[in-house]
């Protein structure tokens, strides 16, 4: 029973709390304004892409319908690139994690002793979205283009074969998706990790884990929350990112 | 290192001319301690002493600045934390959220690759009687049962060095007391080295064979807890482990047998034995359950100290003993425990009393004594006495 006294569950009454119609009538404008912007246009668009062509009126015309054929036909006719476009969000979000988890611990945890460093270094993570990202692939495509001065670079140094592009590759396309997304994956990968109890890791350490254990055992798991954030966060918006993949972006016609 | 395999028994702990400096501050100045394999050592300290961070420099948490770090006769002063033969009860027990309670234990065994790594951390937990838990969270434990799966997580590496940080310090008063009886049997049974950091001098006592004494990043003294209880060499032992009545004064005569120091007029006498400085100023002192009350001057005794006449400042009922404040002219409040051997206090508040102690029982400390006289004044006790008196005289004014 002398046990019993420390848990957390007996120190919280469990008393079932009753809601408050206060809180309910501060929940109606949220709840008014998800139903008008977000539910009617959903059910909107999921009516709308039911439609068949209208059978009396002009080319063009569509009729409400049920048509679940064109599921299938979109399936059917477009797999090549709706597979391109979840493998290039794959390799994007796996390239931004590889990249953003180095350096949200750097900033979540090596840099909490100099909190200005810190706020310094998140600031410079957020600071691209200052400008437009479509401008900033427009520059992309500059910076990489086959005159740039990059490119001729390599090209000069027998890195790159003479009659290679940067621009229009796949390669072009995931690298602006990693680019664009980055801070997507940095920011909720530093929340968890800025939160990151490192009395953990002693305690891996001095349990005989060396530091690459402690980091896949301890670190990883306990910020698991950060890296499905960031992983969710990155994925879902690349894989139906159409800029990047663009001709008049970092595209080409294969990477549509 | 080999640390694949159980240590057989406790290793020796060497820590030779150890510092270590922070930005900014030095938390330990030159520390040289060596403890026995199969002994539980206690680190008693304040806090800010720089004892955690012994033990930290200790399991390889920390570098020291200078110095080196033997155990068992092998110098471990560049190895990193994982590769010492050393575990630790944290403070905070650090217990992984994200595994189970068998897993968190049976966790250095499989870093270790030893066999039958489930089996065994089945049978730590067994022995603190947590295994019925075992496949719970962390989280869903209390305060006592984390405790002891931190200390079941510790032990099933056998470690040579088991090192406790404050780890009774989140309980209360009487599991605290089970646990430590727990911990001595633990390290009884299994006879590794303990090192137990402590600002508990109780736990301190009641725990270790051997206590040293921290003091401002160096170790004050070091001993068994009643040398160091009956005999402290300086006036912060003696206040820090327990409570003590301190008087300072000239030697005003030394034989092979006693010195008698005089302090405000009265005579103290001190065997010469007990006592660390013979000459000069000279603080000396005697616990307060060694000190009687007398509410008659008494017959004088060549073998007791007699001080007094005193007036009663404070009265305070503990139930085991109770603690009278006596303050005597010249020698400032001089603390007595009485026990409660008959039914209410022997003299009442304001009373007219007389101390008296054993000449055998009193001690002669080697500070010097310009260091001491701050020390008692900030005592909450006499403060708390200064108080009372100041609140009675006004009360009589009215």
């Amino acid at each position: 029973m002398a046990f019993a006294a420390f848990s957390t569950a007996e120190a919280q009454p469990q008393a079932q709390r009753k809601r408050s119609p206060i809180a309910l009538l501060l929940l109606l404008p949220g709840i008014a304004y998800l139903v008008l912007f977000f539910l009617t246009p959903l059910v909107s668009l999921v009516l709308t892409s039911l439609q068949a062509p209208s059978e009396i009126g002009d080319i063009g015309v569509y009729d409400y319908a049920f048509n679940w054929q064109n599921y299938v036909d979109v399936v059917d006719q477009y797999w090549p690139h709706i597979l391109r476009s979840f493998g290039y969000a794959l390799v994007a979000t796996v390239a931004a994690l590889v990249i953003s988890y180095p350096l949200a611990y750097f900033i979540g945890v090596k840099a909490r002793r100099w909190p200005l460093l810190q706020s310094l270094m998140l600031v410079l993570v957020i600071a691209p979205f200052f400008i437009s990202f479509l401008l900033r692939t427009l520059a992309w495509k500059q910076i990489l283009s086959d005159e740039s001065f990059i490119i001729t670079s390599l090209k000069a140094l027998s890195l790159m074969a003479p009659d290679a592009h940067f621009t229009g590759t796949p390669f072009a396309v995931i690298f602006g998706l990693t680019y664009n997304f980055i801070p997507f994956m940095t920011l909720p990968l530093y929340t968890t990790l800025e939160r990151l109890d490192l009395r953990y890791l002693e305690a891996g350490s001095d349990l005989y884990a060396s530091p690459f254990h402690v980091f896949r055992k301890v670190t990883i798991p306990l910020s698991m929350p950060g890296i499905v954030a960031g992983t969710l966060l990155t994925f879902i918006p690349a894989a139906g990112d159409y800029v990047n993949a663009s001709r008049d972006f970092l595209g080409g016609p294969d990477t549509r | 290192m080999a640390i694949r395999e159980f240590a057989e028994r406790g290793a020796d702990l060497e820590l030779v001319g150890i510092q270590k400096r922070f930005p900014g501050f030095t938390a330990i100045e030159d520390l040289d301690l060596k403890i026995p394999a199969g002994s539980f050592f206690a680190l008693l300290g304040p806090s800010g002493c720089g004892k955690t961070t012994t033990l930290r420099l200790v399991a390889g948490l920390e570098e020291p600045t200078q110095g080196r770090i033997l155990i068992g006769g092998n110098d471990v002063t560049s190895t990193r934390a994982h590769e010492r033969p050393v575990n630790t009860v944290f403070q905070s027990y650090a217990l992984f959220p994200h595994m189970t309670i068998i897993e968190n234990v049976a966790f250095g065994l499989k870093r270790r690759k030893i066999g039958d790594a489930m089996a065994k951390a089945h049978e730590a937990l067994k022995l603190v009687e947590l295994d019925h838990i075992a496949q719970r969270k962390p989280q869903q434990l209390s305060g006592g049962q984390q405790q002891r799966v931190a200390l079941a997580r510790a032990i099933v590496n056998r470690p040579a060095l088991l090192l406790l940080d404050e780890p009774l310090g989140a309980l209360d008063l009487k599991l605290r007391r089970q646990m430590q009886l727990e911990l001595k049997s633990i390290q009884e049974e299994v006879g590794l080295t303990f090192l137990h950091v402590t600002h508990d001098q109780e736990e301190a006592m009641t725990m270790a064979d051997t206590v040293a004494v921290m003091n401002k990043g160096a170790i004050e003294q070091m001993g068994a807890p009643e040398e160091l209880y009956e005999l402290p060499r300086t006036a912060f032992v003696a206040n820090f482990l327990g409570q003590s009545n301190l008087f300072t004064g000239p030697v005003v005569s030394t034989t092979e047998a006693a010195i008698t120091i005089e302090a405000a007029g009265a005579r103290i006498i001190v065997p010469t034995a007990r006592a660390q400085r013979h000459q000069g100023e000279v603080t000396v002192g005697v616990r307060p359950e060694k000190v009687s009350l007398h509410t008659e001057a008494p017959v004088a005794d060549a073998d007791r100290n007699v001080l007094g006449a005193g007036r009663v400042v404070d009265v305070s009922f503990s139930g085991v003993s109770t603690q009278y404040l006596v303050e005597i002219p010249g020698q400032g409040i001089v603390t007595v425990f009485a026990q409660n051997i008959g039914f209410g206090p022997v003299a009442g508040l304001g009373s007219e009393v007389w101390v008296s102690w054993a000449v055998e029982h009193g001690f002669g400390l080697e500070d010097e004594p310009s260091e001491v006289r701050f020390q008692d004044d900030a005592s909450t006790s006499s403060l708390a006495a200064l108080h009372r008196e100041a609140l009675v005289s006004e009360l009589e004014e009215h």
